[in-house]
């Protein structure tokens, strides 16, 4: 349909509380910082998926247990 | 002709515009200021005629961020309106912002405590404009003002909106805007994420946060016009600021004064400096260091410092005089904002306190080959992961000063101080509160 592919994932930093989870889903997107909290690329609280990362991040996004990443057109 | 004919009228100088001189009562507000004249209202989707004057009166809010007014006042009509129409559950309010959660800041208590009706005409002012039908005015629990407050809102004629006294507690980000909104709606004041007030504000409704020194001006602008508010100040931020002023100075306190000042005329203006001044804090505990050097001529007005490399923030200058040591004060603050963290976000719960520690290593001279590295990469890890910007300022506040005063960093890595040991006037800072992980909000209540 759209023929913009991007999308981003969006963190919410109230709603984390450092479970971990995302990182384990989709290590390559995102990492943990020295007191277990999700970093995303460019260290701030949105970041851009290419198609390739997609997948990944939808990963990360189910696997958050409070629901505090979000996958956005 | 509008400057001559306000200054013939009220007798007030052109540049002490606020009323800081006179008694808070309504007569003697009313022969200050004349009356107020009632702001056409708010018409469907179209804010009042008032926006336009604001507009052109180029007002840009004093609470810190110096956001023009008048975009804030379009955004809250605009997000209240469904199809051309009021609808009902999207009804806007206004607060009026007197938190003034910086330790180094009075101006917005002298202010309300001196001409608490002038911040109340801005309410009613600012409600029409935008089709408000209540609205708020905070002030910290305990604030000096409260019962100046109680005595203005209680004097005055109904106007027909109702202003509402409250008193969130004594916290430094209780002033966010959003903690603020969130008080109003929800009695928790925690800062709120992602959505704005002017959005989404208390009870869900848009809602405009104004400083109520920004209130002041706008009752002015009501008044007088917008041609007349930017006769003085910087062509970028026109009109008149207070300034809260303190450090190796005279006297300490607040003054008013056209924006874009120099530093220098305004340490005149607290008589004089009273040691030689190393450097400044400007903005508050959020804000920025800045060297004594070349700062001296620096227009007091957000542009211009901000070029300078400090922050005019909610206008505060404090000069730090040649026996402080500026990391000790640096110390002493960083630690007491780790502790003012609303305890929602992990980077500002762990972070702030890991970064604390980092200076106060360097502060107490400890040898410690792995600091500066830490120290970085502390700075780096709370920047621009927080729900509010509470975080991004302490950051701020510590980078700042490591570049305001290489010297002094140096010698404190070689387990030197040049400051002389309990002289000299600190930053006030309160008592210190160990962070906690607080979701459910019960320190904020």
């Amino acid at each position: 349909m759209s023929d913009d592919d991007s999308r981003t994932l969006a963190l919410d930093p109230i709603a984390c509380d450092g479970r971990g989870l995302c990182h384990y889903a989709a290590p390559d997107l995102i990492d943990l910082d020295e007191w277990g909290y999700p970093l995303l690329r460019g260290g701030g609280l949105r970041m851009g998926i290419s198609r390739e990362e997609r997948d990944a991040a939808r990963d990360a996004v189910h696997a958050c247990p409070t629901l505090a990443l979000h996958l956005e057109r | 002709m509008g400057a001559a004919s306000r200054e013939t009228r009220h007798g007030c100088p052109m540049t002490e515009r606020l009323g800081l001189a006179s008694p808070p009562g309504l007569a003697d507000h009313l022969r200050t200021f004349g009356p107020m004249p009632l702001p056409g209202g708010r018409s469907g989707g179209q804010p009042g005629p008032l926006v336009d004057e604001v507009e052109r009166a180029g007002l840009r809010g004093r609470g810190g961020g110096w956001f023009p007014t008048h975009l804030k006042l379009r955004a809250v009509v605009e997000s209240s309106e469904s199809r051309g129409r009021l609808s009902r559950t999207r009804q806007p309010l206004v607060i009026a912002n007197g938190m003034e959660g910086e330790p180094a800041s009075s101006k917005d208590v002298v202010l309300l405590t001196s001409s608490p009706h002038l911040v109340l005409d801005g309410i009613e002012a600012a409600a029409r404009t935008i089709g408000a039908t209540d609205a708020f005015i905070a002030v910290h629990r305990g604030s000096p003002a409260i019962e100046v407050l109680e005595r203005a809102i209680a004097e005055r004629p109904a106007s027909g909106l109702p202003i509402t006294l409250v008193t969130p507690p004594a916290r430094y980000v209780a002033s966010e805007e959003s903690a603020l909104s969130h008080w109003v709606g929800d009695g928790v004041a925690q800062p709120v994420y992602p959505d704005r007030p002017f959005q989404k504000g208390a009870g869900g409704r848009p809602t405009l946060v104004q400083n109520v020194e920004t209130l002041a001006h706008l009752a002015l602008i009501a008044r007088y016009g917008g041609a007349w508010f930017a006769e003085v100040g910087a062509p970028s931020a026109p009109g008149t600021t207070l300034v809260s002023l303190g450090g190796a100075l005279g006297h300490m306190g607040v003054v008013e004064v056209p924006t874009g000042t120099p530093v220098k005329d305004l340490l005149g203006r607290a008589g004089g400096t009273t040691s030689p001044v190393r450097g400044f804090l400007t903005g508050g505990y959020g804000g920025g260091w800045v060297a004594a050097d070349g700062f001296m001529s620096t227009p007091w007005d957000p542009d211009s410092v901000r070029a300078a490399g400090g922050v005019i923030g909610a206008s505060i200058l404090w000069a730090v005089g040649a026996e402080v040591c500026p990391l000790e004060e640096l110390d002493r603050i960083t630690r007491w904002m780790a502790g003012e963290s609303a305890g929602q976000c992990g980077p500002c719960i762990f972070g702030l306190p890991a970064l604390a520690d980092d200076v106060h290593s360097l502060a107490s001279r400890r040898s410690d080959a792995t600091r500066d590295v830490r120290l970085q990469r502390h700075l780096t890890l709370v920047t621009g992961r927080g729900g509010c910007k509470h975080p991004d300022g302490v950051a701020r506040l510590v980078a700042t000063a490591l570049s305001a005063f290489p010297d002094e960093v140096a010698i404190h890595g070689d387990g030197r101080c040049s400051a002389h040991p309990g002289a000299g006037t600190h930053l006030p800072v309160p008592p210190v509160r160990v962070p906690v992980i607080d979701p459910s909000g019960r320190d904020f209540r």
